[in-house]
């Protein structure tokens, strides 16, 4: 997986998150993940393709997403708001996606974005030889939220970028 | 959060009225919390470009902050349906997705701004300020901000 092609997440999503619950956020852990993705807490799933193609998961912790909601929403949000926590969730994940879509564009990379859709089964497609998934933890001041990217950078022919160009 | 000095409509000295286009309710939210801290007036909400267009009709109000990618009608091509029927309309486009491309086509159609999500108070207010320049004053003296 090229490093150049993750690294806007990465970037977005602490710029996103730090902005978002208005604290610092730390990258808590890094692996690669071979088996089948297992939700952890909210999670929404987005899809990309194009030169970029795959998926990325946001799945965050009960407790850092009503942090989240409520510091998005300015009044306490509790676990009964549940249609506003998941919705907080599809928010952060479009905002983190767009802006890492944003830098992506701006190098030159053309690619399609879906709106993100809740992640509701337990368990996710499993990586591939050509889609590894990357697995970051990010730490905030109020739980743990991860991001699984799977993404495979589809290169154009030459004659195809200079017939698309 | 912070208070601003409200922004109102220079022929009435009324507060300005937004409507807020945006398939996401907590987007939606976090807008209209901005816009009182602005004096501002929420006067409508929509989900997707078709409804935009139609309430914007139904409200004619003085800014329209507009999401990109929506169901049914993307922001920019309801952007330029409303323009092109009421070319006076103020349209500011507020996305996440904001690579030059996007930015420049949404300005060529009609938008007279762009800012990009996550929105910070400060800035959207700056491209308040100045979309309506033309009609809009800003008064001095209510608030911290500016």
């Amino acid at each position: 997986m090229r490093m150049d092609v993750i690294q806007p997440f990465i970037n977005s999503a602490d710029a996103v998150l730090a902005q978002g619950l208005g604290t610092p956020v730390s990258i808590e852990n890094l692996s690669m993940e071979e088996e089948a993705y297992r939700r952890k807490g909210i999670a929404a799933e987005v899809y990309l393709a194009g030169e970029i193609e795959g998926r990325i998961i946001f799945d965050v912790d009960l407790g850092a997403a009503l942090g989240l909601a409520s510091r998005l929403a300015g009044v306490a949000v509790s676990e009964t708001d549940e249609e506003l926590v998941r919705e907080a969730v599809c928010e952060l994940a479009n905002q983190i996606i767009g802006n890492a879509v944003t830098t992506l564009n701006d190098q030159g990379f053309h690619f399609h974005v879906r709106p993100p859709t809740l992640h509701t089964s337990e368990k996710g497609s499993k990586s591939s030889e050509d889609t590894e998934a990357l697995v970051m933890c990010f730490n905030t001041s109020t739980g743990n939220v991860f991001m699984n990217v799977a993404l495979r950078y589809h290169r154009q022919a030459p004659e195809t970028a200079a017939a698309a160009g | 959060m912070e208070k601003f000095a409200p922004v109102k409509r220079s022929e009435d000295g009324q507060p300005v009225r937004y409507l807020i286009v945006d398939d996401s309710v907590f987007a939606r939210k976090n807008l209209a919390r901005m816009i009182e801290t602005f004096g501002g007036q929420v006067v409508g909400e929509a989900g997707d470009g078709v409804s935009a267009i139609t309430e914007y009709e139904r409200l004619t109000p003085d800014i329209v902050l507009m999401d990109i990618t929506m169901p049914q009608m993307e922001g920019i091509e309801a952007a330029e349906k409303i323009v092109r029927e009421h070319p006076s309309a103020r349209i500011v486009m507020v996305s996440s997705v904001g690579y030059q491309e996007n930015i420049v086509a949404a300005l060529q159609r009609g938008a007279r701004h762009f800012v990009q999500k996550p929105v910070k108070p400060e800035v959207l207010y700056e491209v308040i300020k100045y979309v309506m320049r033309d009609d809009g004053t800003a008064v001095r003296g209510a608030g911290a901000g500016a």
